[in-house]
């Protein structure tokens, strides 16, 4: 297969400008007469689809949620990442550019980041505009600040919600159009398979969560932004009804995955309590700016804190091991999220952990509470203050600028971070892999885009804090609009798409069949308990650090998981009514296919890079090794239940000089 | 003026009317008690029937006081077609009462709207009706022209029946809960939340709330024990 | 272990919006470090083991900013703690031995479903009515362009904290819906982008709202009570006001 990423010629920052004012575009009398189904309305999805409606095309919206406003993007926390240079600290779109490809481990398409980087300008005016209430400094302009990865204050934030505020922001934006009639939204609907005809992406099967009744809905184009699939581990810090169905269904009639190994797992996140938790909670990257990581230097410390008879304020200073300002002098707590990820590994596997598990390591605000004080103290010209009192200052300064995050740990864990220092260990957060798409957003398969995290094309191997927001919103408002006319301009002249053709028929009658299927084999195992099964293999063999045997291991595990869930599942209700176990039955089907292909991938790509980390590719060091002779191309997947078959689409870097990653 | 008939018929626009009427209802007890407690005055009734003779002639007074009329029962008509709307509103009810930071009496301004309703429809029996209907005797005051009726007597007479003046305390215990709710919210309604006046309105509103019903409800008992 | 607690779930089942419903009462062996969500899960893989329909009720982000979640516990809507919705709150709030009573949010504009499970979309409508600023992509001037005093963006940003859970709604005895509508009013008025169509927007909204079939408010501040993002009844105040000059100020179109 000739997978031609069609990147425009031309100078790097040049190439999106040139591109976007020679492409074919769509007159708009014939806007009018194109359908596009858009399937998602977080941050993608939604912009996509209001944007499509105010060019004018007839969009049809699908969401499985009861309103487009409860997309997981809007569980962002930290902020948005924009090449703004507000802060006058020589950021620049080429910077922003820079960071990500090399925050990606050089496993990105440079053209797709510099477009990124140059759309990220246009975001944050966009979103101003619609209304998002960014902070703001005391004069009126907007206000950053720093994430991981980066050496510049870049980031734009709406307290800890800024995914909500720009999700709102869209989902505004989106309900303008519905009210205006440009875009029809179907609610509760769920994408159930893509429908090609004539090799050209069509329509799609959707279901009606509350009646069951199977749709066929057809248009001239389809696009996907239904996220992300970092729930195949079942804990993740994704929401509960995140699924890869509608992407995975795609990839079943014919696009590719490419690299779906690509997992990035989130430094700071609560740690895992009981069995019974299906849904971890991500504290903010942004309390990295202030909070250090850090473990006991003495391992019978650690396993005190872990029997419960030390706290982690006992422990004193010089007993304290902050393991990531030691071994990342230059970046310190801000290192990029693997890098932090692993460490924290690294330190709990050698027994320094401080959980009753031991898995989790302290994030500590206690120095940040003194430095904050001694500045309040000053700001208000306060001198004499004792040390209490100066901790007691830091602590509202700190509550100003975290206060959400520490009130949601204490909620859920029942202690006051302010006083002990924070528990924290890694968790699945995002998926860096995705459909394949060339620089249009556009598949393999015609006519089918996908958007957001969705695809798998902007941040390599590993993503930056605050450049998934980033992403959707540039796709959404910035991308599809132009380059989905590339595919719709040769198609003004094809007539409305009809729903009843034998692809349609087919394509229902299959999804009928699965359903009836899946009702039918009346087992003795809930759906849950094998998504909780299929999530501990993929954790423990396709997780933070991965190796050929378990890789071999993991995948005939999946394989016998799915063979016995095609046995025993038992779900129960019937279609024809509101059934949440069925709808999670069809979505854990799924990720088991999509399981099996990431520990393929994953066996494949013999190096570490970003959040892909192979026992056996590392430096004298301990550090991940890249290997760019091998490896610098994109894994894109065809499926094929046997034996599925590897693309490659090389990387090319004309602009960047591929270095060791180094946070030293 | 259709934009004016849609306001009143928005939820806003009720509100505003409740807000309205219910102000000036306030406002009218206060001057209705401050007549009133000329009652207190030990002079044989003779300014409270000269100050009851000057609220039925004057001719502004009793434009005014039509005009209270018409706003009683305006204010009685939409808050109680109010209190139905919202029951179909909410339709079924929970099996477990709330517990949360609200005021019995914001939760009851209808049934205590109500019962005030069926309280002024007595009281106006009692005192209006018989004044209307000259069945009060009349009396002569040194100084003023002609015999003027003596209102006095028909309260003296009604309050020396423990019936009448515990139906009276009641009625303005149920006014007070009714104005420890009306009060802030009227304000609130009109849009007036300010994080340093709110509270003073509120402070007000509670002291009026208390005041002006305990104003009221001293006459009767002090007539009771007087007699 | 002493983490251990034992619960009698009493909850309202109901087949679909078109039948009757009522309570059932189930035993649940909860542990003191679980969501009251994740109590359900445990409550839905026993009814499942035993081969019996689980309990629907709506969930997603878990993570208390999705609004997806409702419930009314123990007669509040996302239960006892201020400032907490459902899945934020933790079994550590209730006694080992307790009956906890769960229905559905209750309003005439919020038909049930199934179960747990309402229908929210009336909100969905009110925003739709003019809960946006109208601006396309590709028009805005520079986010600089229109400075924003800290203060005022960090109203507006309180008002726009709303996760249109519905609590509101819910907690309301005439099943109001003024802090949602005002929230939205609010966030967007305050901003000088937004501003600039606040007449039109209150008009329509409030229309939508009335239209709707949710009741009126009587300012008794339940809403404001049990709101888990704690938005303020100042909101209702500032729509009001913003009513009033669209009805009274307003040029007649």
């Amino acid at each position: 297969m000739n997978l031609n990423s069609k990147i425009p010629a031309g100078p790097l920052a040049d190439k999106w400008t040139k591109y976007k004012s020679t492409m074919p575009i769509v007159a708009p009398n014939n806007k009018r007469k194109l359908e596009i189904i858009v399937v998602g309305t977080g941050l993608a999805g939604a912009a996509a689809a209001s944007s499509l409606g105010e060019l004018g095309y007839a969009v049809k919206c699908f969401t499985f949620h009861d309103s487009p406003r409860r997309a997981h993007s809007i569980a962002a926390q930290g902020g948005i990442n924009a090449a703004k240079n507000y802060a006058n600290d020589g950021d620049s779109i080429y910077r922003l550019f820079y960071d990500t490809i090399k925050g990606g481990d050089y496993r990105a398409r440079e053209a797709n980041v510099h477009r990124l980087a140059e759309c990220s300008v246009e975001i944050i005016d966009q979103c101003v505009a619609q209304g998002v209430p960014f902070a703001r400094e005391y004069g009126g302009l907007l206000e950053n600040r720093s994430f991981g990865g980066v050496q510049v204050s870049r980031t734009f934030y709406a307290r800890g919600q800024t995914g909500q505020q720009l999700l709102i922001g869209a989902y505004q934006s989106l309900s303008r159009q519905i009210a205006l009639g440009t875009v029809q939204m179907y609610n509760r609907h769920e994408m159930l398979d893509l429908v090609k005809v004539d090799g050209k992406a069509r329509g799609i099967i959707a279901r009606n969560l509350l009646t069951g009744e199977l749709e066929r809905h057809a248009a001239h184009a389809v696009v996907l932004a239904t996220g992300g699939y970092g729930n195949v581990f079942y804990l993740s810090t994704n929401a509960m009804m995140c699924n890869v169905t509608a992407a995975w269904k795609s990839v079943k009639k014919g696009a590719l995955m490419a690299n779906p190994c690509f997992t990035q797992i989130h430094p700071t996140c609560i740690p895992v309590s009981g069995e019974y938790q299906s849904k971890l909670t991500l504290m903010s990257e942004s309390l990295r700016n202030d909070g250090r990581v850090w473990v006991p230097k003495k391992k019978e410390d650690a396993q005190a804190i872990q029997q419960g008879k030390l706290k982690g304020v006992q422990i004193k200073e010089e007993d304290r091991d902050y393991f990531l300002e030691r071994r990342y002098p230059a970046f310190g707590n801000l290192v990029p999220r693997d890098v932090a990820s692993r460490a924290a590994k690294v330190e709990c596997d050698k027994g320094h952990g401080v959980s009753p598990t031991g898995l989790a390591v302290f994030l500590d605000f206690s120095a940040s509470m003194v430095r904050y004080g001694k500045i309040e103290a000053n700001k208000k010209g306060l001198t004499d203050l004792t040390d209490t009192q100066i901790v007691a200052l830091g602590e509202e300064a700190v509550s100003a600028k975290y206060g959400n995050l520490f009130e949601m740990y204490e909620k859920i864990t029942g202690e006051n971070p302010y006083k002990e220092p924070m528990k924290i260990y890694p968790a699945v957060h995002y998926t860096m892999g995705g459909v394949w798409v060339d620089y249009n957003l556009e598949t393999n398969i015609p006519g089918l885009f996908a958007l957001g995290e969705c695809n798998f094309s902007d941040h390599g191997a590993n993503r930056l804090g605050a450049s998934a927001l980033m992403q959707g919103l540039a796709d959404g408002y910035f991308v599809i609009p132009y380059t989905i006319g590339t595919f719709l301009a040769n198609e003004i002249s094809t007539p409305k798409v009809k729903n009843d053709s034998p692809e349609f028929m087919a394509a229902e009658k299959a999804t009928k069949d699965l359903i009836d299927k899946l009702l039918n084999i009346k087992g003795n195992h809930s759906v849950e308990s094998f998504h909780r099964r299929l999530g501990k293999i993929m954790w423990e063999y396709c997780g933070m650090a991965r190796n050929a045997e378990g890789l071999t291991k993991g995948r005939q595990m999946i394989r016998a998981l799915r063979d016995e869930f095609y046995k025993d599942v038992y779900v129960p209700g019937n279609n024809d009514e509101y059934n949440p176990e069925l709808e999670k039955a069809l979505r854990v089907a799924d990720f088991m296919e999509l399981g099996e292909l990431m520990m393929m991938d994953a066996f494949n790509r013999n190096e570490s890079c970003g959040g892909h980390f192979r026992e056996e590719s590392v430096s004298e060091d301990g550090e991940a090794q890249r290997k760019d002779s091998e490896f610098a191309y994109v894994a894109a997947w065809e499926w094929d239940h046997t034996e599925p078959v590897l693309h490659k689409e090389p990387l090319v870097f004309e602009n960047v000089e591929l270095k060791t990653r180094s946070y030293k | 003026m259709k934009w004016l008939t849609t306001f009143f018929g928005s939820s806003i626009g009720k509100k505003l009317l409740m807000s309205l009427t219910g102000l000036f209802l306030i406002l009218f007890l206060l001057i209705h008690l401050i007549g009133n407690l000329q009652l207190l005055k030990n002079d044989g009734g003779m300014s409270f029937n000269i100050y009851a003779k000057l609220m039925t002639t004057n001719p502004l007074i009793k434009f005014i006081s039509y005009g209270n009329y018409f706003f009683i029962l305006l204010h009685a008509f939409i808050g109680i077609s109010l209190a139905l709307y919202n029951r179909t509103a909410k339709g079924q009810k929970y099996a477990v009462a709330a517990n949360n930071n609200t005021t019995w009496a914001s939760k009851n301004m209808a049934l205590l709207g109500t019962l005030i309703l069926a309280f002024i429809f007595i009281h106006m029996g009692d005192f209006w009706l018989k004044m209307k209907l000259d069945q009060l005797p009349m009396v002569t005051y040194p100084g003023i022209e002609g015999e003027i009726k003596d209102l006095y007597f028909s309260v003296n007479e009604t309050f020396k029946q423990p019936l009448f003046v515990g139906l009276y305390v009641i009625g303005m215990i149920i006014l007070a809960f009714h104005l420890q709710h009306g009060f802030q919210s009227a304000f609130q309604t009109l849009g007036i939340n300010h994080k340093k006046y709110t509270p003073i309105i509120k402070t007000i509103g509670l002291a009026y709330a208390i005041l002006v019903p305990l104003g009221f409800a001293i006459i009767p008992i002090w007539h009771f024990l007087m007699k | 272990m002493s983490e251990d607690i034992k619960l009698n779930i009493k909850v309202w089942r109901q087949k679909n919006n078109k039948s009757a419903g009522g309570f059932e009462t189930y035993p649940v062996n909860a542990n003191e470090h679980m969501s009251f969500l994740e109590m359900l899960d445990v409550l839905n893989e026993d009814l499942v083991n035993q081969k019996k329909e689980p309990v629907a009720f709506e969930h997603d982000c878990r993570e208390g900013i999705c609004g997806t979640c409702s419930l009314v516990i123990n007669g509040q809507p996302h239960g006892p703690n201020a400032g907490t919705t459902t899945c934020q709150l933790h079994m550590r709030h209730f006694k080992n031995g307790e009956t906890i009573v769960v229905e559905p949010y209750r309003a005439k504009a919020f038909p049930v479903l199934k179960d747990l499970v309402v229908d929210r979309s009336a909100f969905d409508r009110i925003i739709q009515a003019g809960g946006y600023i109208s601006v396309n992509a590709g028009q805005a001037p520079d986010g600089n362009a229109i400075p924003i005093g800290k203060n005022k963006a960090g109203k507006s940003f309180e008002s726009a904290a709303c996760i249109g859970c519905g609590a509101c709604v819910a907690a309301c005895p005439n099943g109001s819906a003024m802090l949602f509508t005002s929230a939205k009013v609010t966030h967007l008025g305050l901003l000088p982008q937004g501003e600039v169509e606040a007449e039109r927007r209150t008009e329509a909204m409030v229309a939508q709202m009335d239209k709707e079939g949710f009741g009126m408010c009587s300012n008794i501040g339940a809403c404001e009570a049990e709101c888990p993002k704690e938005i303020k009844l100042d909101n209702i105040a500032f729509m009001n006001r913003s009513y009033f000059k669209a009805v009274f100020g307003g040029e007649l179109e």
